[in-house]
């Protein structure tokens, strides 16, 4: 194998991200006619549990029809209308909230061409984070198709629930909540790939 | 109907990168996980990214000493900032969004935050700017050096001069935010932030001095490039093992 260049370090966030990693209306991934809306609320906890006020969350997640928006992804799925599937979110500095405005996403394959259960992939970074944490959200009302997920299978079988945002309000739009904890037997799970 | 393409992507090197926790940077310490990442496959969710459908919406913004729209520049010594965003096989990652933000030429953010330092900010310099990687990955931006600023970490720690980047890549796997600092500043080795980056690794986080990149009677340039992790499907292993 040829020599690999180093990959440049890491480096926080710091404090002051907000001048050009949010803009109003980044954290809003559909129209508000948009059918199916859903609201993913909750916030970044740290190793004493108290919420961190200056974190940025970015989702990646596929169309209602299970297709993301990249060259990679060739299948003939429907794109929604105006949807990119990024969208960025940042902790409110008094209450520690983020919230997403989105739709679920429809199903994506895994690496053996079964379908994977709905998830959204989730970075997390902030002021005092010298690294991205990774990690996914799935929907506590997919409990069939969370129990045969590849991703989630690999996940020792008391963390899985870290993983998990849970519906909290069934009226339309409905909203589900996903905490992420920094340390302790309840830390999220945080992915390596 | 067609199959999605599904890449390869080589590790991220955390040998390269500085640990989640590192107690001389001290909010690290809670804000860190504790228990080991989990390895999984790459399925189509981390194969791809954001960055495509980022770039296709992103707009270049790039001069930094006159993009407030005052029609006044920004005051503070211009440079030029300039490199690659190369992947580590060393090819070139094109059409990517870099968006960098940084501080004014006194050390002060146009930034919302309270802050004890009593620098003046500067009417003419918000501190942000994006650019998109041209076809070999090149980069550009006009901008002012930025000021060194104390920080809360330890009694009378400084911050060196530094840009923020941020870099999208093809693949969510390789989302990099990082640092660029400057060449001969000697905040650098007591800035616990730079030092958290192992010891082999720091120097790729500064800059370099380029007389060809400084313009006469304009502005001085430095150059700095920026390496990802790579898609293992190189024209070398193709075929291969």
């Amino acid at each position: 194998m040829s020599q690999l260049l180093g990959q440049t370090p890491s480096q926080t966030v710091g404090p002051y991200y907000t001048l050009r990693l949010f803009r109003e209306g980044e954290n809003i991934l559909v129209g508000s006619g948009q059918a199916g809306r859903i609201l993913i609320q909750g916030r970044v906890l740290d190793g004493d549990r108290k919420p961190i006020e200056d974190a940025v969350l970015e989702i990646w997640q596929a169309s209602s029809a299970g297709r993301y928006r990249h060259p990679d992804d060739t299948r003939e799925l429907a794109l929604d209308n105006g949807f990119t599937g990024f969208g960025r979110a940042i902790t409110d500095f008094e209450t520690g909230e983020y919230t997403f405005e989105t739709i679920k996403p429809g199903p994506v394959p895994d690496v053996e061409g079964v379908f994977q259960a709905p998830h959204i992939s989730l970075i997390v970074q902030g002021r005092g984070m010298l690294n991205p944490v990774f990690t996914r959200i799935y929907f506590s009302d997919d409990d069939e198709a969370n129990r045969d997920d590849l991703i989630l299978r690999a996940v020792p079988a008391d963390r899985r629930s870290t993983l998990i945002a849970e519906l909290v309000d069934d009226e339309e739009p409905r909203v589900y909540r996903f905490d992420v904890l920094f340390q302790g037997d309840d830390e999220t799970v945080f992915f390596d790939f | 109907m067609s199959e999605p393409v599904i890449r390869h992507y080589g590790p991220k090197a955390y040998a390269d990168h500085p640990p989640f926790s590192y107690p001389d940077y001290r909010s690290t310490v809670k804000r860190s996980p504790t228990h080991d990442l989990i390895r999984i496959v790459q399925t189509l969710s981390e194969t791809t990214g954001p960055g495509p459908a980022w770039t296709e919406i992103s707009e270049e913004d790039t001069d930094l000493t006159t993009n407030t729209g005052t029609g006044s520049p920004a005051i503070g010594e211009r440079i030029i900032v300039t490199g690659k965003v190369l992947d580590e096989h060393g090819r070139g990652v094109p059409d990517t969004v870099l968006e960098i933000w940084q501080s004014n030429a006194s050390g002060r953010y146009a930034h919302w935050r309270e802050t004890e330092f009593p620098a003046p900010l500067d009417p003419n310099f918000v501190g942000v700017g994006q650019c998109l990687t041209d076809v070999q990955g090149g980069y550009r931006f006009t901008t002012i050096k930025p000021g060194p600023y104390p920080w809360g970490n330890h009694p009378n720690a400084w911050r060196p001069s530094h840009i923020h980047f941020s870099i999208m890549g093809p693949s969510l796997g390789m989302r990099l935010v990082t640092q660029m600092y400057f060449p001969g500043d000697p905040l650098i080795p007591l800035d616990p932030i730079f030092n958290s980056a192992p010891p082999h690794a720091r120097s790729r986080l500064i800059a370099t001095y380029d007389h060809e990149v400084t313009e006469t009677n304009w502005a001085l340039g430095y150059r700095w490039d920026i390496v990802l992790r790579g898609d293992r499907a190189t024209p070398m292993d193709e075929g291969g093992d």
